[in-house]
């Protein structure tokens, strides 16, 4: 870094300190009773206005700026705006909470998502800037030959980025909602807006130096409560260097908590209700009827006596939930049956590895292994983050990136595991052995909107661990609230959730959109086009598929969340081979690579479908479901996945005819072997 | 020739960094049941490693590979635009 600041640097530097005199400003106002709502409506204004005049200024009409940003984007900021980019909804309001549920097991998400990059710094990143074309396609195809395996690419390109961006917009459906009060629609369609002034008039230009303005808010969003709840509870304000002392005494209150007896007692209440629906569902359909039986003879009874006439109401009314059919009945049976066995289950001290007995934790290690390698091939395979590496003014810039990425990535996930071990410190000190009745507010707020569920199962006034249940979003979003800070805290986790989804779905959008624009109508369809006609075919998708995503997004669709984890599985099964024989490897050849990206990805698909589903209802298919290999689980279906690929690329190349003179000269090209003739 | 050797020594450096990061990631992952006996900052040692200790590396493994990219790219008078 030069001594001076550069003129970029400056600004952002402004734009930072702006940022926090803002949140300072909201402080003050909060303080002399600005009521929540606004300070809300506050943030999500100030924010998104912001995004929108960066979009406008680097609003452009040219083509390489729209793709790639022109190639001026300096390394540092390039290492910001991937780092927002890399940074989705999910990381940002989901993992520390799953780092809070499963502990040790949770830090396969933070090894997998950092050591990814460094085989996009060592395989990828310089490669793909030193061929300096727009899309992962593009190089393919070049190195490759042809527009079968282009065609392949954006397939899998889409495949795994439209999942992706459906769920970012989701995510700020529920933080608008959570926050601002807004209606879970009108907040996907304000996020939608979010996303479109930042891409729309200025393509990749406008999606980095927003990108770059959102990391800034979402680290500083990140780490403040945190920082915050480590000074009251330590004394030091750096979570990430104390928590290890914390998670010490989380460990003893853990040892004494755990064998309790009252816990042990409320465990085995859990366990009895699980067999107790264990049964109904092996005495279907029988154990129906006789329910339905003795709920009428019940509410006769009750109705014989006099008793209230609010007793029987509710006997009615858990009489016609009663669910309709057999099959029915056995979902929603096994679905109790799975929760009341979860908190059935001995709990696991926070920091152990493992901690099956021989073969459960055989399966567990296996599954976690599994899983980090699944992670960091699917990150040095989303096109989405090899995107940005062709944004660098030269190859030394790009390599120089992907240091700044993960240091900025680093800052975050570093966080995350000290976030979660502070929460559970909370929890065990405040909530957990408290009578209910006397239990912190926060608790009925977020039970209200089902994120928190309490139920005293031993009748004992006093709430046990096993009686408490979280959902993991609940641990980022509650914090501020947990630790008892001022509202506006809360509203800058929101806004941060806000910038984190928000410079996702730009980055896949921008992914989409060039994939059809730039890789399917302009080298495919149309070549000879203009490059007026080809921006205005590339905005027009741009819309195209914000709108459809939003779409999808306002359905609420249950399912697409646990979707998005298989993005990494199929994006590494289809790209991750291809890409680095391609560099590597003289002799992978057109039909070996085609092959490979097809048996890889299919093999990675039919993997998660035979594990996840049984049948196709419409297709009337059913009875597919199978064992999973080695105990492996359908996020992990990359392994198989990515194995096949190689090996089928490396088969299918030794079989077919050696690549032709264009490629070695594109690879030497690549790895510069050779001085050119007229260098 | 001499860019080819430019190339080997790329590859080299490549593959010997992949090895170590192989041996964190996985190898060091697969023990760190038996690693948490041992302690660093106060923390179980296996859980330090997957929380902090791992991503550092990472990040001193591109560190180095850039660097000596540079060495490597002076030396051969490698200049990309």
């Amino acid at each position: 870094m030069p001594g001076s600041l550069t003129r970029l640097q400056r600004y952002y530097l402004l734009y930072t300190g702006g940022f926090i005199l803002f949140v300072a400003a909201l402080a003050l106002l909060e303080d002399h009773g600005m009521p929540p709502r606004w300070i809300g409506y506050s943030f999500l204004i100030f924010t998104i206005s912001m995004y929108a005049v960066i979009g406008i200024m680097s609003r452009t009409s040219d083509v390489s700026e729209f793709y790639v940003a022109g190639r001026r984007v300096p390394a540092f900021f390039n290492g910001m705006a991937t780092g927002a980019d890399w940074m989705s909804a999910a990381s940002f309001i989901g993992l520390a909470g799953t780092l809070y549920l499963s502990g040790y097991q949770g830090l396969a998400f933070v090894l997998g998502w950092t050591g990814g990059f460094v085989l996009v710094a060592l395989l990828l990143a310089p490669y793909l800037r030193r061929f300096g074309e727009y899309t992962i396609p593009d190089f393919l195809s070049a190195r490759y030959g042809g527009n079968a395996i282009r065609l392949v690419a954006v397939g899998a390109a889409i495949l795994a980025s439209f999942v992706y961006v459906v769920a970012q917009i989701y995510g700020v459906g529920v933080i608008t909602s959570r926050f601002v009060s807004l209606q879970f629609e009108i907040g996907v369609f304000v996020g939608l807006a979010g996303i479109l002034v930042c891409s729309f008039l200025g393509g990749m230009r406008a999606v980095t130096w927003t990108q770059v303005a959102q990391y800034v808010i979402l680290i500083i969003a990140y780490i403040t409560p945190v920082a915050i709840l480590s000074w009251s509870v330590t004394g030091n304000p750096v979570p990430q260097v104390v928590y290890g002392q914390v998670l010490q005494r989380v460990q003893e209150m853990e040892d004494k908590l755990f064998d309790s007896p009252a816990e042990v007692d409320a465990r085995r209440l859990y366990r009895e209700r699980a067999d107790g629906y264990a049964q109904k569902i092996m005495q279907l359909p029988n154990s129906l009827s006789l329910e339905r039986e003795d709920l009428t003879a019940r509410i006769n009874e009750l109705k014989a006596s006099d008793a209230q006439m609010k007793d029987i109401v509710a006997l009615e009314r858990q009489r016609r939930e009663l669910p309709h059919d057999p099959d029915q009945a056995r979902l929603r049976w096994e679905a109790a049956m799975f929760a009341a066995a979860e908190r059935a289950a001995p709990p696991i001290h926070h920091a152990a590895a493992f901690p099956g007995d021989d073969e459960e934790g055989w399966a567990q290690r296996i599954n976690f292994l599994a899983l980090v390698f699944c992670l960091t091939v699917g990150t040095a395979a989303l096109p989405h983050v090899l995107m940005r590496y062709y944004t660098t003014p030269s190859v030394r810039e790009a390599r120089e990136s992907v240091f700044w990425s993960l240091l900025f990535i680093l800052l975050l996930y570093v966080t995350a595991p000290a976030y979660a071990v502070f929460v559970k410190y909370e929890v065990f000190t405040h909530l957990v052995d408290i009578p209910i009745a006397k239990l912190p507010g926060w608790v009925a707020a977020w039970s209200k909107i089902g994120l928190v569920s309490i139920e005293d199962i031993n009748r004992d006034g006093i709430l046990q661990l096993a009686e408490l249940s979280l959902n993991p979003d609940v641990i980022v979003l509650a914090t501020p609230e947990i630790a008892g800070m001022p509202y506006v805290v809360s509203g800058l986790v929101a806004a941060g959730g806000l910038a984190a989804a928000l410079s996702t779905a730009d980055g896949l959008l921008l992914t989409i959109t060039s994939a059809l624009s730039h890789d399917v109508y302009y080298r495919i369809f149309r070549p000879q086009s203009s490059t007026q006609f080809r921006l205005v075919i590339s905005k027009s998708m741009l819309l195209v598929v914000a709108v459809l995503a939003a779409t999808v997004a306002a359905q609420k669709p249950g399912t697409i969340l646990s979707m998005v984890a298989w993005a990494f599985s199929i994006a590494g099964s289809a790209f991750f081979p291809a890409l680095v024989l391609g560099i590597f490897w003289r002799r992978a050849t057109r039909p070996g690579a085609l092959a490979g990206m097809v048996v890889g990805l299919a093999v990675a698909i039919y993997y998660i479908f035979r594990i996840e589903f049984d049948g196709i209802a419409w297709l009337g298919v059913s009875g597919l479901r199978m064992e999973p290999w080695f105990q492996v689980q359908s996020t992990s279906a990359g392994v198989f996945g990515v194995a096949t690929g190689f090996v089928t690329i490396i088969l299918v190349s030794l079989f077919t005819k050696a690549p032709e003179k264009e490629v070695e000269a594109f690879l030497d090209a690549l790895r510069r072997t050779r001085r050119r003739e007229d260098a | 020739m001499a860019h080819d050797l430019y190339w080997r020594k790329t590859r080299r450096l490549t593959f010997g960094l992949l090895v170590i990061w192989v041996f964190i990631t996985f190898v060091l992952t697969w023990y760190a049941k038996e690693l948490n006996a041992f302690s660093l900052f106060g923390f179980p040692l296996g859980f330090y490693m997957a929380a902090q200790g791992s991503l550092v590396i990472y990040l001193a493994i591109i560190w180095y590979y850039n660097r000596r990219m540079r060495q490597l790219e002076a030396e051969f008078g490698i200049d990309d635009e």
